[in-house]
């Protein structure tokens, strides 16, 4: 822990807190203040100035201590206003899966009329982002926060910081915002179980879920970049989005992926990983697939929403 | 959860690495080169030019690195240039340790940092060096000039701080800020300076090096040591008179006086500065001749004051010497301020130390051969002492006597080479061969320097007494009527005294042109001149010369009278304290007020709401009036006029019209009563 943490635990400790309305307003309550490491370095300069000045009787010398003590006094001002009266509203965290990082989007709205440089956002020890958000405006930042575990991953705390304008004080605020991400397993690649405890015939499906096109539809984010129809695009850019050659095949083939086909020996995490790869690779197959838990079963389907809801699953698997 | 329960342990916290330094971003060292030339830059003139040029190389590689996005040094060819450097710049001064070789070194580092800059607080570290080489250049000169530099440099470093700190921003933005930052600093340097309790200092032993530099009159006179102080265009004192100004010709400033001539050099004997058995000076004086005045002496490191001949009412601080200068209790080391007062007619010492008489008709044996001759002869001829000295003026007024400042180089017997062959000289000739004249004719008599004359700036009536004003002259001793002064200068060129000494100088021999304005041509520049110079002597007074006086003068003059270091300090304290609450006030709990269109629009949609019709955040007007008009329609027409009227105001070319328009609708919605239960409840406003 370092200098820093220290001061920010124990100003929450001591003046935190939580009023959980939203949107979070950085009152006066919310943001604390000290002076930075160059601050302390500023003021020793200052004082070993002041007496090199009375020394040699230096006028000039004595004025510019006092021009630059005021500025030290006038940054703190102007560095607390760089955080006060912002406004969060917290966004929305899009799944990952462990050991990935995720994003926490949120909405900084500026209301006052000068503009916030250098905010710096940062949940406890990830990377920071910093955001300018010019005078009056909404911006938003997405705070990475690197998952170790799966599960309901809550942040905790968001620290935002600023040492704009000069860098001798730090002003900060670490509001809790009730934010929530859902962390999927870390998938392990393996082999999806060959014979199944399915009611009809086995999933494997090979490849002729890829050869029987159906038809065109408009590219989706996840959709992969090798089923985009390069040929219809070319044929009128402009004007047309991207589309995505859909195929058809093994949607009549239903796949079980069952807790105990996992192998054996392994724990629940392990398990799960499996389970989380293989979820993955049935989705990729273009099969059917159904999901089967200790005390939980989701029915067999496929496409990108019934592959979240397994992941879900899997990810909140007690 | 395994891993958080595991990361607590003490030893595996380690593990996790901290959030990373933040780095220097290659935009922001042009700024931080820019703070390493403006601070080093000033100081260029008084390094030894090596050292100049190293460091003007090493940045100048470093703005070519930048440039070319090139390799830094390495580590080791750095180490080997700072040992190279270091030692060569001890090597210069002798030294590694007082004020000139530690600008030296500050300034051989402040070049050298950019080149092993890569994080973030390196930058800072170059700032903070910035401010500290700011404060050496006061060392050097503290002009209003440098004033100027001072509150750029400042700018600059604010502006730089600012760009590290800030990302990338246009440079002109970075200095709007810097400028807002630094005008809002301002009145606390102006509380601070005025009230921060001033300390004289030096604090602790100055090294030997502190007071080189400074010019000013000799506690000896030889030969040729007056002409270089009076080449020099340095002020020597201020003086501002109480009432009005004397006559020119009895303006005297009388610094140290010479009684023990050894042939060549005149100095003060033993006897003229010893405190013991000192008989008071007697001075009588007729009240009507005395003047006030207040003198602001520039450093000279020496103990003398310069009153104007011959001082009644000394400062606290200062004596009368038996010779009847004014010596302070220690040397003028900083400007300052004394106020005397002067008597122009005066009857001085009737009654002297015959051992000071006996000192001032000291001659050494085996010089001047003829003038002793010709002395004696004046003896036997007049009885009176002030005959003997008429009859010398007379020698210097008939006799073909030329006043220049290169004179021709005298032989041992300097005062007969001067009176019967060369004839050429200024001053200090003048009152040495008239004193050892005197002397031989057995009248008692000294060598007296100071300044004579100066120069009256109309614009703020300040007499400047110049270097060049610098001047001897002798004082003989009179039976009876004490000590009375005689200036054979003026026996040769009235027009010394009367004009100054440009007017006194030959064709051809001049004084430096900046230094002399009314050298003819420039006579226009006169009045700028003098408006500059009082400038100037503002800032001396106010600005460099505020210390513990003048800092009480002022608090008195403010109210504060009698001020000890506790009611200033408080008071500085409080008002520092007032200045940040309103700054505070200012920037944080003032909230802009809205546009006149938004605020009414608000108005409106708040009186909307107690009929039922809340606007939604992201609701735009003519939206928010198309549902109105289906959930409340009796109100239709006159939200969709408001809501018209605002989108005209605030998204087209809204006029003044729409305005008054907004504002009717906001009042007929208060006076709105529905006729029909149905919208809204009905209970609340009946119709």
């Amino acid at each position: 822990m370092d200098l820093t943490e220290f001061f920010d635990a124990a100003a929450q400790r001591m003046f935190g807190r939580d009023d959980e309305r939203l949107p979070i307003v950085l009152d006066r309550h919310r943001v604390f203040i000290l002076p930075t490491g160059a601050g302390v370095l500023y003021c020793v300069v200052l004082l070993t100035m002041l007496i090199g000045a009375i020394n040699y009787n230096l006028s000039l010398g004595h004025a510019l201590v006092f021009l630059l003590t005021g500025l030290g006094l006038v940054a703190m001002v102007h560095t607390f206003r760089n955080l006060f009266d912002l406004s969060i509203t917290p966004g929305r965290a899009e799944p990952v899966f462990a050991g990935e990082t995720a994003l926490f989007t949120l909405h900084v709205d500026n209301r006052r009329q000068e503009a916030r440089r250098s905010l710096e956002f940062s949940f406890g020890r990830n990377r920071r982002v910093l955001l300018d958000i010019p005078a009056g405006e909404r911006a938003s930042v997405a705070v990475p926060f690197v998952t170790a575990r799966r599960g309901r991953l809550e942040p905790g705390r968001v620290t935002l910081a600023s040492h704009y304008p000069l860098g001798l004080f730090r002003a900060w605020a670490s509001p809790l915002l009730p934010m929530s991400c859902l962390v999927y397993p870390k998938p392990v690649d393996a082999p999806l179980p060959t014979h199944s405890s399915s009611q009809k015939n086995s999933g494997r499906l090979g490849k002729s879920g890829r050869e029987d096109f159906s038809g065109l539809r408009e590219r989706q984010p996840n959709d992969s970049p090798r089923h985009i129809a390069w040929k219809a695009v070319a044929r009128d850019f402009d004007h047309r989005p991207l589309l995505i050659k859909q195929f058809d095949g093994g949607a009549d083939e239903e796949l079980w992926l069952d807790w105990n086909l996992a192998p054996d020996g392994r724990d629940v995490e392990a398990r799960l990983s499996i389970l989380a790869g293989w979820v993955l690779a049935a989705e990729r197959e273009r099969c059917r697939y159904g999901l089967r838990l200790p005390g939980r079963s989701i029915a067999p389907d496929h496409g990108p929403a019934h592959r979240d809801a397994c992941l879900a699953a899997l990810a909140l698997h007690a | 959860m395994p891993e958080t329960r595991r990361s607590r342990l003490p030893w595996r916290r380690r593990a996790i690495p901290a959030k990373p330094r933040p780095l220097l971003e290659h935009g922001a060292l042009p700024w931080l080169l820019a703070v390493a030339v403006a601070t080093t830059l000033p100081h260029a003139e008084f390094l030894p030019r090596w050292l100049t040029l190293v460091c003007g190389a090493a940045l100048a590689g470093r703005a070519w690195l930048w440039l070319k996005n090139g390799r830094l040094p390495r580590r080791w060819l750095l180490a080997l240039v700072v040992i190279v450097g270091v030692a060569g710049i001890g090597w210069q001064y002798r030294a590694l340790f007082g004020r000139d070789p530690g600008i030296a070194l500050l300034v051989f580092f402040m070049a050298l940092k950019p080149m092993e800059m890569s994080e973030r607080r390196d930058g800072l570290a170059v700032v903070m060096l910035g401010f500290f080489l700011l404060l050496t250049h006061y060392f050097h000169s503290e002009d209003i000039a440098t004033g100027a530099w001072f509150l750029a440099s400042v700018l600059l470093l604010t502006a730089t701080l600012l760009r590290m700190y800030g990302g990338a921003q246009p440079a002109r933005e970075v200095f709007r800020y810097a400028a807002l930052l630094i005008a809002q600093s301002l009145p606390f340097m102006l509380i601070l300076f005025l009230l921060f309790p001033r300390v004289q200092g030096p604090l602790w032993g100055m090294p030997r090096d502190a007071y080189a530099g400074l010019s000013g009159l000799s506690d000896r006179m030889s030969p040729g040591s007056l002409d270089k102080l009076i080449l020099s265009g340095e002020v020597a004192f201020r003086v501002q008179f109480d009432a009005g100004l004397p006559e020119r010709t009895r303006l005297y400033w009388r610094g140290p006086s010479f009684d023990s001539y050894d042939g060549r050099v005149w100095r003060a004997s033993f006897l003229s500065t010893s405190a013991a058995e000192r008989k008071p000076a007697r001075i009588e004086a007729a009240e009507a001749s005395a003047v006030d005045y207040t003198i602001t002496l520039e450093a000279h490191d020496r103990r003398w004051l310069l009153a104007l001949d011959l001082p009644l009412l000394l400062p606290g601080e200062a004596t009368l010497a038996p010779t009847l200068e004014v010596l302070a209790n220690r040397p003028v080391r900083y400007r300052a301020r004394f106020a005397f007062r002067s008597a122009l007619d005066y009857t001085a010492n009737r009654e002297e130390d015959p051992r000071l008489l006996r000192q001032a008709l000291h001659l050494p044996h085996g010089f001047n051969p003829r003038s002793r001759e010709l002395a004696e002869a004046w003896q036997r001829e007049f009885s009176d002492a002030e005959k003997i000295s008429a009859a010398a003026l007379h020698l210097f007024r008939t006799e073909k006597f030329f006043y220049t400042l290169q004179p021709p180089l005298l032989g041992e017997n300097a005062v007969d080479e001067f009176l019967f062959e060369t004839r050429r000289g200024f001053c200090e000739h003048y009152a040495s061969a008239y004193v050892a004249l005197m002397r031989a004719a057995g009248v008692p008599a000294r060598v007296v320097t100071g300044y004579q004359g100066g120069e009256l700036n109309p614009v703020d009536d300040t007499l400047t007494v110049y270097q060049s004003d610098a001047h001897a002259w002798a004082e003989i001793w009179l039976e009876g009527r004490g000590w009375r002064r005689v200036d054979p200068t003026a026996a040769v060129v009235p027009s010394r005294i009367e004009r100054g000494i440009d007017a006194a100088l030959p064709e051809g021999e001049s004084l430096p042109a900046l230094m002399r304005f009314e050298s003819a041509w420039l006579v226009h520049l006169r009045s700028l001149r003098y408006r500059w110079e009082a400038i100037n002597n503002a800032w001396d007074q106010w600005v460099l010369g505020y210390d513990r006086q003048r800092q009480h003068e002022t608090l008195a003059r403010l109210g504060m009278k009698d001020a000890d270091w506790q009611s200033m300090f408080l008071t500085m304290m409080a008002a520092s304290g007032g200045i940040l609450l309103l700054i505070v006030c200012r920037m944080l709990f003032r909230r802009s007020k809205p546009v006149p269109e938004v605020r009414l629009w608000c108005r409106f949609c708040a009186r909307l709401e107690s009929f039922g019709i809340r606007r939604a955040p992201w609701e735009g007007p003519l939206d928010l009036a198309s549902r109105a008009a289906l959930e409340s329609p009796e109100l239709a027409p006159l939200v969709r006029r408001a809501a018209g009227h605002f989108a005209e105001l605030r998204y087209g070319g809204g006029r003044r019209d729409h305005l008054r328009d907004l504002r009717d609708c906001v009042k007929d919605l208060a006076s709105f009563r529905p006729c029909r239960p149905g919208g809204k409840p009905a209970g609340e406003k009946p119709c």
